[in-house]
């Protein structure tokens, strides 16, 4: 057996290793290692709690705004406030903008230069591709660049800037769209959608939203001058639709009012999501040792020499189980045909993974349109929120990658513990006490690596689009 | 102009900021003006063993390169040891490969305020992750590198601050360096290029009627100024956010809530809490540094006597509920 150390594994948010071991040219065994601690909750104890508004955003400068919504939904929580309407409407538009956003740079910019790999020369589809993806040389860097700035625009008028606003607050938004910003905001929606039609998906977005099989979707595929449909290609000549199986176990936590909130099994209606239910192991990770705790009382205490660990990130279970999340996990969970029918026939899965991304991509898009339009000018955006001396409160939301959760409680008047756990520290998280592997770690399994082997590995990590500054914070 | 990017104890958003370069998109801005990506991790194709066969090339001066960008704070904990942060792959810590890197840079940029100045990672009570900048200790010369320390090129590091940096900064002042040269009359007191620090967050904003009024807003989303209440530090903090703007129209300002200096040393322990105005005797104790205190109470006394009641009203609710008023021509 042989083990093989990749890092600095590179085109993800963050730092990354993973360690493979290696038998015949197949993994038998994977850790993933979450090489850097910067402390965030400890950086939150003491503090005035708004300021949780101001310096969670900083966790992650790829998912700044989630941060920031989780920590307004918490503190949202404590002072019993619901934000207006309006309120409520700027806060999914400037959300959905960086999931929509981060969709993009993923596939784009993270994931797809690695079929543009000189491994892959010769294969019918591989000329295509490198000229199009090619990291920062190829083709497609330009529009896409062009649209993620233009679509950013978006953030620009309603919430000042991206990332690290302070524009979400527990009772609302800081900005009042004014009626010439919502024509504005209407024409680069426009030209976001017009992007996507053209260049990423080759179809209207609602057309290439209602496929509703495997089948339909290689049908649709064929032929099609697009992007997507150009990695649908390399996918189905690698199999990719078969690689990188985890647990099949999916978490959701609900997202804008249009995406269920639940747990998905295979064989099983979708399950009530039940936040108690969540713990955190830090047993393989440089922390202090403790049973796994719900993170309403989770401690994070450094112990850097703590023999078997091998990681800073905890191991968050759902009653237990190990469990995936992200965008597939989103759409089993809230009932998409499409992703059950991938899932229902080969697993978790690459392929699975990046198409999800893209029927988000196509379903969020029009409910955007519609929430602008359904924003009431001169009506409020924000709502006062007085927080009590003490109190405790929790704040769940749909990150691009997945459920992101913020336990917070406050006593006399100040933070006094602060808990995150990030969709990549569910995703990537280390083994348990059990000794049952994280998501990643079951997904690695069985896949070629060694001298000579393809760069499945590659794809496997990447499909997960993790964020690594997110998974330790 | 060859540019190696490595990143620490950030958020990496600092690179993902830098991508909404416009209007041009930001690879074929930089390429046009000759300046290219050695590695950068965001964004390169080489990973692993590949990635570092790159950066041991540069470390050991086989690889030439011009710019070394470093993204976050740098972690000399726990112990001085450099755990907090060791290279993927390589089990080395960042801090001693950012020293290495140091040496055979031409010039050294540090992008954003974590890496500048220490940040928010360096802002846990007691400072247990050892965290500095990489020539700074907040406002104090040291840092990872030393107050001593000079690039190849013959400047310190440069600190393009910002939590995060806007892309321009970046942009720009690669773009200053490869067609015009840097030099030392570039930076300001702190290491920032004047090119964006040679102004306040003040200049330009959208509330300046407000400000100078003394119409303030009192709760988030109003229209008015939010220096008196709301934490704005725009008279204080160096950067042009105001007149450069951010993500097409934007600006913290624009987007209704206070300026909290991000691009200063410090910044992220301001003694209070972020979107108040900590007062003495019921005035702002942060007030704009060149303006004698005494002025400024007269000034806002008389102003806010004299405050037109368009602006007086205007400036505690969300949208605008009086127009400026309509002049008949010719009077
Ligand atoms: S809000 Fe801040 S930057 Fe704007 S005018 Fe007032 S003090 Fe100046």
């Amino acid at each position: 057996m042989k083990r093989i150390q990749l890092g600095p594994f590179n085109r993800v948010e963050g730092d990354l290793e993973v360690s493979l071991d290696v038998e015949a040219g197949q993994v038998v065994s994977a850790q993933v290692n979450s090489p850097l601690f910067r402390g965030f909750e400890q950086i939150l104890i003491g503090r005035a709690p708004e300021d949780a508004l101001a310096i969670v955003p900083r966790i992650c400068g790829i998912c700044s705004v989630a941060q920031s919504a989780a920590a307004a939904a918490a503190l949202a929580d404590i002072a019993g406030v619901t934000p207006p309407p309006n309120g409520l409407l700027a806060q999914r538009l400037i959300q959905s903008t960086e999931n929509l956003a981060d969709h993009l740079t993923h596939f784009y910019l993270f994931f797809m230069p690695d079929f543009a790999r000189s491994a892959y020369a010769g294969r019918h589809w591989h000329g295509d591709v490198a000229a199009r993806f090619m990291a920062v040389k190829g083709k497609a860097a330009e529009p896409v660049l062009q649209a993620r700035a233009h679509f950013f625009n978006l953030i620009g008028v309603l919430a000042g800037r991206w990332p690290h606003t302070l524009a979400l607050q527990a009772g609302g938004t800081t900005k009042a769209m004014t009626p010439a910003e919502r024509i504005r905001v209407l024409a680069l929606l426009r030209e976001f959608r017009a992007f996507l039609e053209t260049v990423l998906i080759g179809d209207t977005l609602e057309s290439f939203a209602s496929l509703n099989t495997e089948q339909a979707l290689l049908a649709w595929a064929e032929g099609r001058n697009a992007d997507f449909p150009m990695f649908l290609r390399a996918a189905g000549d690698l199999a990719l639709e078969k690689a990188g199986r985890a647990t099949d176990c999916f978490l959701s936590y609900g997202a804008y009012g249009l995406f269920e909130s639940g747990l998905w099994q295979p064989n099983a209606a979708v399950d009530t999501l039940k936040s108690a239910e969540i713990t955190e192991d830090p047993r393989h990770a440089w922390l202090a040792e403790s049973s796994p705790l719900p993170p309403a009382v989770g401690e994070t205490i450094l112990d850097a020499e703590k023999s078997g660990a091998y990681t800073w990130c905890k191991a968050p279970r759902y009653a237990g189980q190990v469990v995936e999340t992200g965008a597939l996990a989103r759409q089993v969970v809230a009932g998409n045909h499409l992703l059950r029918d991938l899932v229902g026939r080969h697993g978790g899965s690459v392929t699975a993974r990046v198409v999800a991304r893209m029927i988000e991509l196509a379903s969020v898009l029009p409910a955007m349109e519609q929430w602008v339009r359904d924003i009431v000018p001169g009506e409020a955006f924000c709502y006062p929120a007085t927080l009590p001396e003490s109190g405790e409160g929790v704040g769940l939301v749909e990150a691009a990658r997945g459920s992101l959760g913020h336990w917070l409680s406050i006593k006399r008047g100040r933070i006094d513990r602060y808990q995150i756990i990030a969709p990549t520290t569910w995703n990537f998280s280390p083994r348990d006490r059990e000794g049952q592997p994280g998501p990643l770690e079951q997904a690695l399994v069985g896949l070629p690596a060694g001298d000579g082997a393809l760069p499945i590995v590659q794809h496997v990590v990447r499909s997960f689009d993790p964020c690594m500054v997110c998974t330790v914070h | 102009m060859k540019v190696l990017w490595l990143q620490s104890a950030g958020c990496g958003g600092c690179t993902q900021s830098m991508l909404c370069s416009a209007p041009r998109s930001l690879f074929d801005e930089l390429s046009d003006a000759g300046i290219e990506f050695l590695w950068h991790p965001a964004l390169s194709l080489e990973s692993g063993e590949e990635a570092l066969a790159v950066l041991e090339g540069c470390a050991e001066g086989r690889l030439a390169f011009d710019v070394l960008c470093v993204e976050g704070a740098m972690l000399r904990g726990p112990n001085g040891s450099g755990k907090f942060h060791l290279m993927a792959g390589n089990g080395r810590p960042l801090t001693e490969w950012v020293e290495r890197l140091s040496r055979q840079a031409k010039w050294v940029f540090a992008i954003g305020s974590c890496t500048a100045y220490g940040g928010l990672s360096a802002s846990t009570p007691g400072n247990p992750l050892e965290a500095c900048g990489l020539q700074y200790d907040t406002d104090t010369p040291g840092g990872l590198l030393g107050a001593g320390f000079r690039s190849s090129g013959g400047l310190p590091v440069v600190n393009i601050a910002g939590c995060p940096t806007h892309p321009g900064w970046i942009v720009d002042t690669l773009e200053k360096l490869a067609l015009e040269g840097l030099s030392a009359a570039d930076l300001d007191e702190v290491g920032r290029p004047l090119l964006y620090a040679d102004q306040l967050v003040h200049h330009g904003c959208a509330r300046n009627e407000y400000y100078e009024f003394k119409a303030s807003a009192e709760k988030h989303s109003d229209l008015g100024c939010l220096m008196e209440n709301l934490g704005c530090k725009g008279t204080q903090a160096h950067a042009d956010c105001n007149l450069r703007p951010w993500n097409g129209s934007g600006s913290c300002l624009r987007g209704g809530f206070a300026c909290i200096a991000c691009t200063e040393p410090g910044f992220e322990s301001p003694g209070h809490a972020f979107q108040q105005t900590p007062k003495l005797a019921g005035i702002p104790i942060g007030l704009p540094t060149d303006m004698p205190k005494a002025w400024f109470v007269a000034l806002a006394a008389l102003s806010k006597s004299a405050t037109p009641k368009r602006v007086r009203d205007n400036a505690v609710v969300d949208h605008t509920v009086i127009r400026p008023a309509v002049k008949k021509a010719g009077k």
